[in-house]
């Protein structure tokens, strides 16, 4: 590859030209509407209002994160949305994991048909309406413990896992560890977990960001406000623009205009979006090295 | 060895069982989740054939057989949602499918490999953003006032616009906000087929004087294209199915002609409305129309090339 960079055509030097343009415009277009954000997020709010911030913050300040600080509802549903990740991605791990290895044995009887019974509902479902009739049926309605069990595990990743399984861990080894007398839990535990943690780094972070990112059970399943996850919160912040005008109004202790108002509540807007990206974007950033690698084991044979 | 993983199955069938009885106990919470949130509400899906009411449940509810199909061919919202429904999917599938094709290819074409790395790791960034707060930033950039879409028009002399309440504009921020989010995540799998692109090959088009493009046509691109088929069959197979979460976020009052489509119709009727037989009727014959669509394309497929799914 390294070589070509010497002895380039000349078409070939124009079409590189042009590509590394059109790739650094790539870039800029996906990074600047969140650099934007970010920018926002510590600016002046009339500024960002009418125009002067383009990108980095204009008139800085900490009024939105302490409007934001102050509201005690977001950091409830912060911390459930954190206790629903963590138990919930642990769930997906232990039910999609041992379940994956297994179909990957090619001496596991029936697994033909296992394979058949989890990949019809990909296809077809009983749908929204016989769903929550039995998730109510069930006294899953309005608990916590449906949205950790609601998504126990999914298709998807069970195929992607089991892909991985079956082409990264070699037979030989297991092979090995029958005959010196490892039962398949010992197996699984001992020999095949420990080789396996890129498959179960990429899992942890496709099931954690769903649990991260889940609205709509939340809003189907839930009614109580003090279980809501963050992104039920956010909903009334960002779309429906109830909270922030609320919380705009009820902190001004003087007559201020709606104009005011409006300000505030794009602040809060601004923040808000902050800091519910910005854990996930983290979790990636660490996350990324193992990430690439794993997804594409599981893409190109899945 | 009649414990060894890979030996042909001579073993009597009870035996190879018996022997692997751990694994079952392995697939045994899946399952159980499987037959709990899946196959359950599949056998309730009889519902819409009945008129369902709680105290009989899924089987005892009284039989209406097609009536609740029939009532929504006939209902002024059919067009409509399918019509929407349609020509969102439609759309996407038109332009939001070549583009990761197109940025792998490009990528692909990156020589710094730590460059390539970078523009690859930062265009996966927006895929990890929720609905909600990628519907809360269009609906902040596209304010007519305050919003950064229309500082850029301002920008560049134009007056601004709503385009939130503009029911032609709807489809156009659905679809592009989705190429924004999804190119890079779609484009892994484009870029990770790539990889297996024999070099020798390149190598020897280069010198008898193929240049890049050339050799992304002839070469790279026809290496992709088992894998486009694919996908594309899947698409076809799920014409019918727009996510829920993002048309129903974007929805308002002004837009709506243009923006109820079957998923939000469904939620509508069936829990806000409770009309529960009617919505399950709507949803299955989405359902349906899902499956036959992705055994014609895939019969298609079939017959034209060796690709299938199955």
């Amino acid at each position: 590859m390294r070589r070509n960079r010497f002895d380039r055509s000349k078409d070939d030097i124009v079409f590189d030209s042009i590509n590394y343009c059109l790739m650094t415009a790539v870039l800029v277009i996906v990074l600047y509407p969140l650099v934007y954000i970010l920018g926002a997020s510590f600016s002046d709010p009339y500024k960002v209002a009418s125009g002067e911030m383009w990108l980095y913050p204009v008139e800085f300040t900490l009024e939105g994160y302490q409007y934001l600080l102050k509201y005690s509802e977001i950091w409830v549903s912060y911390g459930n949305t954190i206790v629903y990740t963590i138990a919930g991605t642990i769930l997906n791990l232990v039910v999609t994991l041992p379940c994956a290895y297994a179909l990957s044995r090619k001496d596991f009887v029936g697994r033909g048909w296992l394979m058949l019974l989890i990949m019809i509902p990909m296809y077809f479902t009983g749908g929204l309406v016989p769903t929550y009739i039995t998730v109510k049926r069930l006294g899953l309605l309005d608990t916590r413990l449906m949205l950790i069990v609601g998504g126990a595990t999914a298709t998807y990743n069970l195929i992607v896992s089991r892909t991985f399984f079956s082409s990264t861990i070699p037979m030989e080894l297991q092979e090995a560890g029958v005959i010196d007398g490892c039962s398949n839990w010992k197996l699984f535990i001992r020999i095949v977990m420990p080789l396996s943690m890129p498959i179960v780094a990429v899992m942890a972070m496709f099931f954690g960001v769903g649990h991260w990112n889940e609205y709509f059970g939340a809003m189907i399943y839930l009614k109580s406000r003090s279980l809501y996850p963050l992104q039920l919160i956010l909903r009334e912040i960002l779309i429906q623009s109830e909270v922030a005008a609320e919380m705009a109004m009820v902190d001004s202790d003087l007559i201020e205009s709606a104009a005011r108002q409006a300000r505030i509540s794009d602040m809060i807007k601004y923040t808000a979006i902050v800091i519910s990206i910005a854990p996930m974007l983290l979790v990636y950033g660490f996350l990324q090295r193992y990430f690439v690698k794993g997804i594409m084991i599981g893409a190109i044979k899945g | 060895m009649t414990r060894s993983i890979s030996a042909a199955a001579k073993a009597p069938l009870g035996k190879r069982i018996l022997k692997n009885w751990q694994l079952y106990l392995f697939v045994l919470p899946a399952v159980a989740y499987f037959i709990i949130f899946k196959y359950v509400p599949l056998y309730g899906i009889q519902i819409a054939f009945r008129n369902y009411k709680a105290a009989d449940g899924f089987f005892g509810s009284e039989w209406v057989g097609l009536a609740h199909f029939i009532r929504f061919f006939r209902s002024y919202y059919f067009g409509t949602v399918i019509r929407n429904t349609l020509t969102i999917t439609g759309l996407s599938l038109l332009l939001g499918f070549p583009v990761p094709i197109l940025f792998a290819l490009l990528l692909n074409e990156i020589l710094h490999t730590k460059y390539q790395k970078l523009i690859q790791t930062i265009s996966l960034a927006p895929h990890f953003i929720s609905t909600v707060v990628m519907c809360g930033m269009l609906i902040i950039f596209l304010n007519p006032t305050t919003g950064l879409f229309n500082h850029i028009r301002s920008a560049l002399g134009l007056t601004s616009f709503n385009y939130l309440q503009s029911a032609s504009g709807f489809k156009w921020i659905y679809i592009l906000s989705g190429i924004w989010q999804e190119t890079g995540w779609s484009s892994i799998i484009y870029f990770a087929a790539l990889a297996g692109v024999d070099s020798a090959l390149l190598e020897a088009a280069r010198i008898d004087g193929a240049n890049k493009w050339q050799r992304i046509w002839h070469i790279n691109l026809p290496v992709l294209v088992p894998t486009i088929v694919i996908l594309l069959i899947m698409q076809c197979g799920s014409l019918l199915s727009v996510g829920f979460e993002k048309v129903y976020l974007l929805q308002n009052d002004t837009n709506l002609s243009a923006s109820e489509v079957i998923s939000t119709y469904v939620y509508k009727v069936g829990l806000i409305k409770s009309d529960f037989s009617f919505s399950t009727a709507v949803e299955m014959f989405n359902s349906v129309i899902n499956c036959i669509l992705l055994l014609l394309v895939n019969f298609i497929a079939g017959r034209l090339g060796e690709t299938s799914l199955w």
